[in-house]
């Protein structure tokens, strides 16, 4: 039972506006725009800690995620992304220490992994939609505040005397930084790893020509200069970006759902998703709806339709339920993926789509569809995708069936028989974090086979789907009850900690990106020392910290 | 004859057969040279100067009086003999033996301590630099200058800490302690109140009787330290910082005196009619200099502080007079204030986290003794006002209070009342243009006074009031 949970907390919603942010403040100014992080430490996401120096929670990110996913979508003309601080002497002091201390297990990791996913966003929009970041670290960047200007692409340090850059968690708590910090120093920034090493361990961190020296940030300037510096290299960014013509940008419109209750479910329904958790059974659906109108095939529809767009408006819906499972539903342990609609109609859409890559709001879209898929991907939750009668895997939405764990698909000679469709998205616009796509993940021992499918054009029913390797069972109607309960019912009494490192081994086979590394070291190390008495035993570094006492550690190592 | 030699630099720390101490002083001496000829006192620096030196440890040697050029001054390298056999007592390492290195434990916070206290040594001078221009006296003018260069050994004092005892770190550490300049935007010292304006005279005894005092009681928690080579170095500053409250605390009673006088003469009790420091104006300087010094301290709740008492890095000032240093189970209450400004709510904080308060409390009595002094003046000369030092909470930049504002006596004001009524708690710019206006031109004849400041009682080291301190060179 979902009520296992011991204090019943208000959900933690994922929308929000600019013009409801407490922590930031956005600030477009032609091809520039300013993030400055101005946190106000009263207006925690939840009571019982004060989110001092620039420290963030929960909230304090989905409004930066809120941020970085409305420059891109509604700032188009934007090239340069300033993040700063609005406090004086202090740019960030990282994830709040107490509202850590305060939270469950499963809460950190999440947490963790939102503000992962929050990061690599921002890297995207730097790499794939001209939007360079910059941190203007105007003050003390410790821990998670360093891992932010880490996920920018410049980082430019005042020289004060006092500013500096920090990874204070292994010498003065006990764990490591949690959000990628120390792969993307060495493997972004490309910090010898000796230099790495001694900063990682020195609490107060480096400033100054040091800094620079050791390639922890790309230049320092005087605190007079420091401002103007910073919007100088902006500018030069800017200048020397290729010009685009690409205003204006589209609003994102709300796509918060109804919600209902029916005994023990509770039904989420957005325009294209439906979002059903079943509390007694640790179970919920996740149902996709395909387009119903006709796909946008020029940019000018495209902006008409703005964040209506069946694509946009779907994944985003999708994403937005996602995040709910994560957060407001920890012992779900089981996700179903289904769909309805025409396949065909998904496969016109997505060709559409496609065929719209030049189109910057086109672009925005498909990346954006690849990173809910990749969010999917990265949810710690069992997923089965089972392909019924009525249903429309195909192109963008084959890719749900493609991240499960394993699919049904019913075999079956009527009508409506569920059938499966490639598209042109199937074959990488929508790549994993491992840099594949998700057919190419599946067949590594086949690369050709993969490849092949390209020119498949027809759907493909049960068999030949089983034939290809697209499905693992194709039960018939007389078993499909049996088979697919059982299935889920076995696999809701299985260990949900087995299970996640189970599934997080086996769904990201193939090559080694950054992004593999982060969440892999995040779900392994950091989670293992966050559960070590050495960090949260009863004289835990994480435990003792702000206490009077001093922590104790136990010195034996793996 | 290298400048570093015991003959240049008296120490008692044998730093004829230390090499790796001599080394780091011929690369750090010349600039420290550097650095005083920049950021001493200006104009003065070939006049030969009354000065006491420290050139041994003996009762007889760490007041060695004589004329000397201020850029000649032997800065020299002393901490007070070892106790044999002495103990940690306080903190989580009780009665364990202290510690002749430093621990790689906690190498980082002893860094960050000495680096911290070190730094707020040359910022005085520097905030000081120009105060001679304007001397009331020769005997003003000397004191100025002996607490400038024996700040400056103060800064000597943490950097041979930092040289002996932090490798290469110290070396740059050391540097930097010559970098940074008061008042830099660029380049500040590292506490507030080391970068506020010091632009004369009444700021100038404000600042050693209420900032040195701040000095005092660090250093009283730091000669506690289990890191021995610190406490003994503390423990010697401290027989110096004695005579920079002396020059504060008789500094301000002076012009209490002649304010006092001035006050009596004028038909309508107005010192400033008179050309004096009136007592209002007094007031507000006192009402400056102790809040930006009561920030020194740190925050009333602070985690680094109690990690510096847990591990046996400083303690409170004179342990010894406490019965119990583990202090595991105190608790401090604490009148927080609320979020919406709606009034205080009462928090119990464990004392080790309170360390810092404890030692700020301590403060505010030693500061009221000599207020109490100025007072007896007051008294006795049959006048009404009084000098009261504001509450802990008034003008406050660090800790629970930052950020709001309270009138002297503590009560919550709002932001307009704040902007309102400020000028009648802190010194206006009127108020700093005429207190300037008063010190316009030096004072170099011997034993003459400037009008707004009564002669001390005595001279220095038995010399007459009218001995020359300072014998000009330069006109
Ligand atoms: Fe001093
Ligand atoms: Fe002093």
């Amino acid at each position: 039972m979902e009520s296992a949970t011991p204090k019943v907390e208000e959900p933690v919603r994922f929308s929000t506006h600019p013009s409801r942010y407490h922590h930031w403040k956005l600030h477009v100014d032609g091809a520039v725009a300013r993030l400055v992080m101005a946190v106000d430490d009263q207006h925690p996401l939840r009571g019982g800690y004060v989110l001092k120096l620039n420290s963030y929670d929960l909230g304090v990110d989905i409004e930066l995620a809120d941020a970085v996913q409305r420059l891109r979508f509604e700032h188009p003309e934007v090239r340069a992304v300033l993040v700063s601080s609005g406090t004086d002497n202090c740019f960030c002091a990282g994830a709040n220490i107490y509202m850590l201390g305060a939270s469950t297990h499963a809460f950190k990791v999440n947490f963790c992994k939102f503000t992962n996913e929050t990061r690599l966003y921002l890297e995207e929009a730097s790499a794939k939609s001209g939007q360079t970041y910059i941190a203007a670290l105007n003050g003390v960047a410790s821990g998670g505040g360093y891992e932010l200007a880490l996920a920018c692409e410049t980082i430019y340090l005042q020289d004060d005397g006092s500013s500096a850059v920090s990874f204070p968690e292994t010498p003065l708590l006990a764990v490591l930084p949690g959000t990628g910090g120390l792969t993307r120093l060495v493997d972004k920034r490309k910090v010898r790893r000796d230099l790495a090493d001694v900063f990682s361990t020195l609490a107060e961190g480096v400033r100054g020509k040091r800094s620079k020296d050791w390639g922890l940030v790309d230049d320092v300037f005087a605190k007079s200069r420091f401002d103007a510096e910073v919007k100088k290299r902006a500018d030069a960014l800017v200048a020397a970006a290729a010009p685009k013509d690409e205003g204006p940008g589209i609003l994102l419109a709300d796509v918060a759902p109804t919600r209902s209750e029916d005994g023990a479910k509770l039904v989420s329904s957005y325009r294209y998703v439906e979002f059903t958790v079943d509390r007694e059974t640790r179970t919920a659906t996740l149902l996709v709806r395909g387009p119903t109108s006709p796909a946008a095939t020029d940019g000018k529809t495209l902006r008409e339709q703005g964040s209506d767009h069946w694509h946009l408006r779907a994944f985003r819906e999708l994403d937005d339920a996602l995040l709910d499972l994560r957060f407001n539903h920890p012992t779900v342990g089981l996700l179903v993926l289904e769909t309805s609609g025409d396949p065909e109609a998904v496969r016109a859409h997505d060709e559409a789509l496609a065929g719209l890559g030049g189109d910057w709001l086109g672009r925005e879209i498909s990346l954006l569809v690849a990173r809910v898929l990749r969010r999917l991907d990265l949810t710690a939750r069992s997923l089965f995708a089972t392909l019924r009668p009525g249903s429309c895997f195909a192109g963008s939405l084959f890719e749900l069936a493609l991240s499960a764990d394993r699919s049904y698909m019913l075999a079956s000679q009527d009508d409506d028989a569920p059938r499966i469709g490639l598209s042109s998205l199937n074959f990488g616009a929508l790549p994993m974090s491992n840099g594949l796509t998700r057919l190419e993940t599946r067949f590594l021992a086949r690369p050709e086979h993969a490849a092949s499918l390209r020119d498949v054009r027809h759907l493909f029913d049960h068999d030949a789907a089983l034939e290809h390797g697209l499905v693992t069972f194709t039960p018939d109607d007389i078993d499909w009850d049996d088979d697919v309960r059982i299935a889920v019912e076995e696999r809701a009494s299985l260990s949900p900690d087995a299970l996640t490192g189970m599934e997080a081994n086996l769904r990201f086979a193939g090559p080694e990106t950054m992004e593999t590394k982060i969440f892999a070291r995040l779900s392994a190390w950091q989670n293992w020392i966050f559960q070590r008495p050495n960090a949260v035993g009863e004289r835990g570094a994480l435990t003792m910290y702000g206490r009077p006492e001093r922590p104790e550690f136990d010195w034996r190592r793996t | 004859m290298s400048n570093v030699s015991s003959e240049r630099i008296p120490n008692n720390v044998d730093l004829a057969s230390d090499r790796k101490l001599q080394r780091a002083l011929e690369a750090w001496q010349p600039r420290f040279i550097d650095w005083w000829m920049e950021m001493g006192p200006e104009g003065f620096q070939s006049d030969q100067v009354y000065l006491r030196t420290a050139i041994s440890v003996e009762a007889d040697g760490w007041a060695h009086f004589d004329y000397v050029k201020m850029p000649d001054y032997r800065w020299g390298i002393f901490l007070t003999p070892p106790t044999q056999s002495r103990t940690i007592g306080f903190g989580d390492n009780l009665g364990k033996p202290v510690w002749d290195t430093v621990p790689g434990e906690h190498r980082n916070a002893l860094r960050r301590l000495i680096v911290t206290q070190g730094d707020t040594e040359p910022a005085s001078v520097e905030q000081q630099r120009l105060l001679g221009q304007t001397c009331p006296s020769l005997y003003d003018l000397r004191n100025l200058f002996q607490v400038n260069v024996e700040e400056g050994r103060h800064l000597w004092a943490m950097v041979y800490l930092l040289h002996s005892y932090f490798g290469r770190d110290g070396r740059e550490e050391a540097e930097a302690l010559l970098e940074r300049r008061s008042g830099n935007e660029d380049k500040p010292r590292i506490l507030g109140a080391f970068n506020e304006p010091c632009r004369h005279w009444l700021s100038f005894f404000m600042f050693t009787y209420f900032t040195d005092r701040d000095g005092k009681y660090q250093l009283l928690a730091l000669a506690e330290s289990g890191f021995d080579p610190l406490a003994r170095t503390t423990r010697f500053m401290l027989t110096e910082e004695a005579h920079h409250m002396f020059v504060g605390e008789t500094g301000v009673g002076r012009i209490v005196e002649r304010t006092i006088e001035l006050t009596q003469k004028n038909s309508n009790g107005d010192a400033r009619a008179e050309g004096g420091i009136d007592l209002p104006t007094l007031q507000k300087y006192v009402n400056l200099w102790y809040s930006v010094s009561l920030d020194l301290f740190g925050g009333e709740i602070s985690s680094n502080a109690a990690n510096y008492f847990a591990s046996g890095l400083k303690a409170r000032a004179k342990e010894d007079r406490y019965e119990d240093h583990l202090v595991l189970d105190e608790v401090m209450s604490f009148e927080v204030p609320r979020a919406d400004r709606s009034g205080f709510d009462r928090q119990d904080v464990p004392l080790r986290n309170a360390m810092n308060e404890v030692l700020r409390g301590e403060y505010v009595e030693d500061s009221q003794r000599g207020v109490d002094k100025w007072n007896r003046q007051l008294e006795e000369a049959g006048l009404a006002f009084r000098i009261t030092l504001p509450s802990t909470r008034f003008h406050r930049a660090t800790g629970l209070y930052a950020g709001l504002h309270f009138d002297p006596e503590g009560r919550l004001l709002s932001e307009a009342e704040w902007q309102a009524q400020k000028g009648q708690f802190l010194p206006t710019e009127d108020d700093e243009t005429y207190v300037s206006s008063l010190m316009q031109r030096p004072i170099y004849e011997p034993g003459k006074m400037a009008h707004w400041i009564a002669p001390p009682a005595k001279g220095i080291k038995g010399r007459p009031i009218d001995f020359e301190y300072v014998r000009r060179q330069d006109i």
